[in-house]
């Protein structure tokens, strides 16, 4: 008994060292998460009172504007720009119109689970983040939409959200300040396309989960037609920090023009695939040789997606670029979820494009014509190409289907989000394309798995 | 205006259920626990259409998959047309429309798990249990499907079997995994 409890005060104590440089997962702990006292006892809630009683919604809206945070779902859009589009926010003569906040935790892009380590290994921290962005939209209910096969993500953030309204943290009359707030979890049944916002509100409405057309914006007129603002995980869980210490320290974490830190993550052909919380903006290099411990079995590094599947490959050359928005975005890449997905040279990279695109393919919702037909004939062809069946005329074919597919042409961004690793790898791999072609063969064989059935030579 | 659209295509292809929709009584379908469950959901969401996902996971806990007359029952305890429903339900990976075994394994086959030995695993679960993805052994006791990314590619290659997530599977771990599961069938699963 005393053992234990000692072990858990002196994780804490170390715990608490890192409050102010790896705020996000400092209280992290995957075998048992802190309880509502323990979160409370480690300085958990005090980011929520410090909204809740010493500012205005317009206040805080002005803290997290200041401190520049941008989204972490993947397309790093200003938070603070995002809520100030809520009606309540822009005119405050008007009767205020209620809103809903909807935290996205549907995380089913492949090669990203940065937000389960939070959701699993600090469930009060959301909560509370929940209660500071719902206080400031006006939003007396939230949804945290949750992917279905985070069951046990589920059964922590349920239990946490009971001991919330056990503490007067949620319901009526919050910490007596009035302020009413309702947080229900809502557990998807796994489909990707549920994570883009839009469809995510159909699906919460009951709906199939197509996209809905934009404009109108769910800012504007979002679930149940209501202004809805819909925040990812991470972004999210930076509330309560930023109410805390101040926008100024944010902004102190990276020297960076992005401020905060950054949950990034490594995965695939490296020794020690993991997430990590850093300054916003730590090199490649740095991600991969020293916290991902570089490649494994001594392969060499082929390629990389920096932030998930639906990103552009960077290859050696990128390896000093730093990981913030603007700085992947000038290497012809994008941020995205901020893990990184790691290709050695002796594993196939046209094989890796086609398991890419079949995962798009199979998810798009079929609602545009690009998409329904352009993903599975693209899958046709590279899975041609990676037997060694394809010819030339192919490689012109999937040029053309990257233009059909790409931005502009079609509702969503999965489309063109299948594109940028397809259209990279045909850059940067060009050689590897062509040789499956002049060789009628995958000329990676040897190092790989033999796929059933596969073809040999001509 | 689309979802509408889908549905109508989808109601032209199984008349069979729009047919029955209107004699059905899914009071004496439908149990206690499940309809006390389903009504749970409705009280929390603004619509009773918008409970859909959830009264159909209900139903799945109690069943183990969605019939059509389960279908046809949740849709009227619903308010809306079975046609409406099968939309939803189709569209998701852990909703069940046919018969699945007391063990459904899904095996994450995204891009890490891909990078870090999916195949051979792939191929020792199939050699195992004698079965291909979709199909279910002859015993009723797994079925085999794919998931996409489950979210472990850190400790890939990764499956998942009714809510457990398995990870840093071998050709060896994975057999001696549901080997383990076929000893503990005696217990109920939830
Ligand atoms: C196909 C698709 C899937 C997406 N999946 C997710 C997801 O799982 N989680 C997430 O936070 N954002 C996802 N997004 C982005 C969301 O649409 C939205 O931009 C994000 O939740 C906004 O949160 P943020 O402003 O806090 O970044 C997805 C977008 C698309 C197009
Ligand atoms: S781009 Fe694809 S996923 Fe997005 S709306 Fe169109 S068909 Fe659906
Ligand atoms: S790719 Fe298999 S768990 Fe993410």
């Amino acid at each position: 008994m005393t053992d234990s409890a000692s072990i858990e005060n002196s994780w804490l104590e170390q715990a608490l060292t890192k409050a102010l440089t790896k705020p996000l997962s400092h209280l992290v702990n995957l075998e048992q998460p802190l309880d509502f006292n323990g979160y409370f006892k480690a300085g958990g809630y005090v980011g929520a009172t410090i909204a809740l009683k010493e500012n205005s919604p317009k206040e805080v809206l002005n803290i997290i504007s200041d401190a520049g945070l941008k989204g972490r779902g993947g397309a790093g859009f200003p938070t603070g720009m995002k809520w100030s589009c809520v009606p309540a926010l822009q005119d405050s003569s008007k009767v205020k119109e209620h809103s809903y906040l909807i935290c996205n935790g549907d995380e089913m892009e492949p090669g990203t689970f940065k937000d389960r380590y939070l959701l699993e290994g600090v469930p009060h921290q959301l909560i509370e983040a929940m209660i500071i962005a719902s206080y400031t939209i006006n939003a007396n209910k939230a949804y945290i939409f949750l992917r279905g096969e985070y069951y046990l993500a589920a059964k922590r953030l349920q239990q946490a959200i009971d001991e919330a309204y056990e503490n007067n943290w949620l319901g009526e009359n919050i910490q007596g300040t009035g302020f009413h707030l309702d947080l229900y979890l809502h557990t998807s049944a796994g489909r990707y396309i549920c994570g883009e916002e839009t469809a995510l509100i159909n699906a919460l409405e009951g709906k199939r989960a197509t996209p809905r057309a934009k404009p109108p914006f769910p800012q504007v007129s979002g679930l149940f037609g209501k202004p809805t603002v819909v925040n990812n995980v991470e972004t999210l869980c930076n509330l309560p920090h930023i109410l805390k210490h101040g926008s100024q320290w944010f902004k102190d974490l990276s020297p960076n023009s992005d401020p905060g830190t950054k949950l990034y993550a490594a995965c695939g052909q490296v020794n020690n695939p993991g997430v990590w919380e850093l300054p916003m903006g730590v090199t490649i290099r740095t991600l991969l040789y020293e916290h991902a411990g570089g490649m494994k079995d001594g392969v060499n590094l082929k390629g990389l997606l920096p932030g998930g599947a639906s990103t552009d490959f960077l290859i050696e050359q990128h390896l000093d670029t730093p990981m913030d928005f603007d700085s992947i975005s000038k290497a012809g890449s994008r941020l995205g979820t901020g893990g990184l997905i790691v290709l050695g040279d002796q594993h196939c990279p046209v094989a890796m494009v086609l398991n890419l695109l079949q995962f798009f393919a199979q998810e798009s919702c079929g609602w545009c014509t690009p998409c329904r037909d352009g993903t599975p004939w693209v899958v046709e062809i590279l899975t041609r190409l990676e037997q060694g069946q394809a010819c030339s005329e192919d490689l012109v074919q999937l040029d053309e289907l990257c233009d059909f597919m790409w931005l502009g042409k079609t509702h969503c961004a999965l489309a063109p989000g299948a594109v940028e690793p397809l259209k990279s790898a045909m850059r940067y791999f060009k050689e590897d394309f062509e040789q499956h072609i002049e060789q009628g063969c995958c000329p990676y064989k040897s190092n790989n798995v033999q796929h059933e059935g596969t073809h040999n030579g001509k | 205006m689309q979802n509408n659209n889908n549905d109508i295509n989808l109601a032209q292809q199984i008349p069979s259920i729009t047919i029955e929709d209107e004699e059905f009584d899914y009071r004496s379908y439908l149990n206690a626990a499940e309809l006390s469950a389903i009504e749970h959901e409705v009280a929390i969401l603004e619509t009773r259409e918008a409970a859909g996902i959830e009264a159909l996971k209900v139903v799945q806990q109690h069943r183990g998959w969605i019939s059509d007359d389960s279908l046809v029952a949740i849709a009227q305890c619903l308010g809306i047309s079975s046609a409406q429903l099968e939309g939803v339900a189709t569209f998701y990976n852990l909703i069940y429309r046919q018969k699945v075994g007391h063990y459904v394994i899904h095996l994450c086959d995204s891009i890490s798990c891909h990078l870090t030995g999916y195949d051979e695993i792939l191929i020792a679960i199939k050699h195992h249990l004698g079965i291909e993805y979709g199909q279910t052994t002859a015993d009723g006791q797994f079925t085999l499907l794919s998931n996409p990314c489950l979210g472990s590619c850190d400790k890939s290659p990764a499956m998942m079997i009714n809510g457990i997530h398995y990870q840093n599977l071998t050709e060896q771990s994975v057999v001696a995994i549901l080997n383990g599961l076929n000893l503990n069938l005696g217990e109920s699963h939830d």
